[in-house]
């Protein structure tokens, strides 16, 4: 008795100051944040017509309308790589940290009935989302990968194979900068409805300010201004990593890396405190 | 022989305040709009037009001030009226809102039940909604795993786990859900009247396992609901609840007593004499002063009895042929039916008067209502004269053996007298 009260004592109190985050509790959560995942997945399956397919079709439409606008009309550098699998790798990687941000940012939004019922550590729900966008984006990833071989086996591209397993710490990366980012939206939105519009446009400026449609070394060949805000970016490092990996071009340094993770360390811990802010008293104000 | 009594529940000193009016600008324009008026010390343009500007920033305690243990083995039931604290106070027991000011302990593992299957997906199958509502819950796979055969034996659905459950009818849903909730492992159950749910067997069920619950689990129950006669069938301590305090704490009739005795005095009787009309009642001849259900408690109505209502109007002069409209209203406040009273002949001066209603079609449920004051014109026209917010009462029904239980959602409010079978024929 004496051990099970210690085991499952609570205490809850008012919400001051900056809170933290109960890693251990989201711990025993874990299942949950499964199912949910599992649930993302089932109704996507049941509720439209081409159920899963729309994963893959959507990177192959934007990857098409960049290979026309950016590739064909603009006439971009791609850094001699094959437009279609520069453009593939682009948007697929590009709207996995999209997804992120645009859907975790509705996260109080959307999940208010359920929230206002029960408690579960609410984080359970923007980490469940940043992993079904990462579970779309690795079916993406696998059409682009037979694509590629196809390519490496044309002669191509010259992928450097032994960086593939660092592709792992990449999207590790990736997934935690739009984790951090969109839980700092969804706290605010709860007190700013507007906000939400304008993450849809600024997440698509973002785009164009990283080094998606285009390679880093076409701006590093223009100004010097725009090659330091490029490098201030958190998403260039791993987007031309990336390239680097799988097509043997792009720049990557150290510099750029130690920027891209102290962004993600630095907007992760804000919007965890944001967030665990916010999750305590949230419901009274919808 | 242990003779502290093991504490589960400690509340102390426990405040939650909530704003009254805006809260935040809802919009970041609205927000710095509002900063940068009062920057300037001009009018803020977001103030809405006609609010009273005492109200804006003005709070109100939900609960204020509660303090109470609760031990193991314990079944305390929260009753008090509508606005009284009970949801807030739950909301605070199950983590789900934080307190203003004040602590809260909770020694052991909660299950809440403010509402059954909370993340239910329509899409999904009963079997994998049990797993996402189990875990919502607080469960973990493994545990649903050990308890899968029982929840689906419990809920009554058989082989209808693997079918979506939007293809379920609306009872099976709710059992379903209900099964979930109450086979968590936990050592303290909150509950929100969700006995309330299913058929009157399968009522019967849940109560009894509650009770087991308490009785022979020595889990600790802490169950809210209107529903007096459950309340005195499972618990065995009584809080009831005033205006964010604690009234009375301890036996569950005497509890019930001062709840019915508070409610009865409150609501049953509405003076209008202060009460103010809005501006196009330019016509002040008749004025109704108040009003009165001669009911035991409007809080349970016996809908198949008539409904007695004692009048008092104020005529300035001699009126003939006044009509008295009773309109009811449903929870949300729209009109369901009108009963008129006609002819009424009023002198200068009190007129007091009782009129009967007869509400056997209104199904059981909340309702409110209206009176409306109005003289006859010619060719069936009409002019209002005073039009007043009623009384919130709750029509109750006691079923009888082969009835069904009435499904105000789906079939209305309206009860319509029962159908007569006139012919049957019968081929082989």
């Amino acid at each position: 008795m004496e051990q099970m009260q210690k085991q499952y004592h609570v205490h809850y109190s008012p919400a001051k100051g900056w809170a933290r985050v109960d890693f251990h509790e989201l711990w025993r959560y874990k299942d949950l944040i499964w199912l949910f995942v599992k649930r993302d997945f089932t109704v996507m399956y049941k509720q439209t017509v081409l159920g899963p397919a729309w994963v893959l079709i959507n990177p192959i439409l934007s990857a098409a309308m960049y290979t026309v606008m950016f590739g064909v009309i603009a006439g971009l550098s791609t850094d001699g790589v094959p437009q279609t699998l520069f453009y593939l790798a682009g948007s697929a990687l590009w709207g996995f940290f999209a997804a992120c941000i645009n859907k975790i940012s509705a996260t109080f939004t959307t999940n208010s009935a359920i929230f206002s019922k029960v408690y579960f550590p609410r984080l359970a729900m923007p980490i469940s989302t940043m992993l079904s966008a990462l579970i779309n984006f690795l079916l993406q990833f696998a059409m682009f990968f037979i694509m590629l071989l196809y390519y490496v086996a044309k002669g191509a591209v010259h992928p450097n194979w032994a960086m593939m397993p660092l592709t792992v710490l990449l999207l590790v990366q990736v997934g935690l900068l739009g984790l951090g980012c969109g839980i700092i939206v969804s706290s605010l939105t709860t007190r700013y409805r507007d906000l939400m519009v304008v993450v849809t446009f600024g997440v698509q400026l973002w785009m164009y300010g990283t080094p998606v449609v285009y390679p880093l070394s076409m701006v590093s060949g223009m100004s010097r201004v725009l090659y330091v805000a490029m490098l201030l970016n958190p998403m260039t490092a791993p987007m031309e990593s990336f390239r680097y990996i799988f097509f043997g071009s792009g720049q990557v340094s150290v510099l750029m890396w130690a920027i891209s993770i102290l962004w993600t360390i630095a907007l992760l811990a804000l919007g965890l405190s944001l967030f665990s802010k916010v999750e305590k008293t949230f419901v009274d104000t919808v | 022989m242990q003779q502290q009594k093991d504490i589960m529940i400690r509340v102390r000193n426990v405040r939650k305040k909530y704003r009254l009016g805006q809260i935040g600008g809802g919009t970041l324009r609205g927000d710095l709009q509002s900063w940068w008026a009062r920057k300037r010390g001009k009018e803020d343009p977001n103030t809405l037009i006609g609010t009273d500007q005492r109200l804006i920033g003005t709070t109100f305690m939900a609960l204020n001030g509660l303090s109470f243990d609760v031990y193991k083995g314990e079944a305390v039931g929260i009753i008090g009226s509508n606005g009284a604290g009970k949801s807030t106070l739950l909301k605070l027991l199950t983590h789900v809102t934080a307190p203003t000011e004040g602590d809260i302990d909770l020694y052991g593992r909660v299950a809440s039940m403010l509402e059954v299957g909370t993340g239910f997906h329509p899409e999904m199958t009963g079997r994998e909604n049990v797993y996402l509502n189990g875990a919502i819950l607080g469960m973990t796979r493994a545990e649903i795993d050990a308890k899968m055969n029982e929840i689906i034996e419990f809920s009554e659905v058989g082989d209808f786990i693997d079918t979506p459950v939007k293809r379920y009818s609306s009872g099976m849903y709710v059992k379903l859900a209900f099964s979930v909730a109450a086979h968590l492992d936990s050592e303290i159950m909150i509950m929100d009247e969700v006995l309330a749910v299913g058929d009157m067997k399968f009522q019967k069920k849940c109560l009894t396992k509650m009770r087991q619950a308490a009785k022979r689990d020595g889990k600790t129950v802490l169950y809210v609901s209107h529903n007096m006669a459950t309340i005195r069938d499972l618990c065995d301590r009584c809080i009831v609840l005033d205006k964010g305090k604690i009234v009375f704490d301890g036996d569950v009739d005497e509890g019930i007593a001062i709840y019915l005795a508070q409610k009865s005095q409150s609501t049953d009787f509405v003076d209008y004499s202060q009460y103010k009309r809005d501006n196009w009642f330019k016509r002040d001849n008749l004025r109704l002063q108040s009003a009165r259900f001669q009911v035991p408690s409007v809080e349970s109505i016996d809908h198949t009895q008539p409904l007695r209502a004692e009048y008092v109007i104020h005529a300035r002069e001699e009126a003939q042929g006044v009509g008295l409209r009773f309109e009811v209203r449903n929870e949300v406040g729209n009109p369901l039916a009108t009963s008129c009273l006609y002819g009424l002949d009023l002198h200068p001066g009190e007129n007091r008067f009782t009129a009967e209603y007869d509400l056997r079609v209104l199904s059981p449920g909340q309702y409110s209502n209206y009176f409306t004051l109005f003289t006859l014109g010619e060719g069936g026209t009409h002019t209002v004269e005073d039009w007043v917010p009623g009384i919130q009462f709750r029509l109750v029904h006691t079923f009888l053996e082969g009835e069904l239980e009435w499904n105000a959602k789906e079939w209305g409010a309206v009860e319509l007298p029962q159908t007569r079978l006139v012919e049957q024929e019968h081929k082989a």
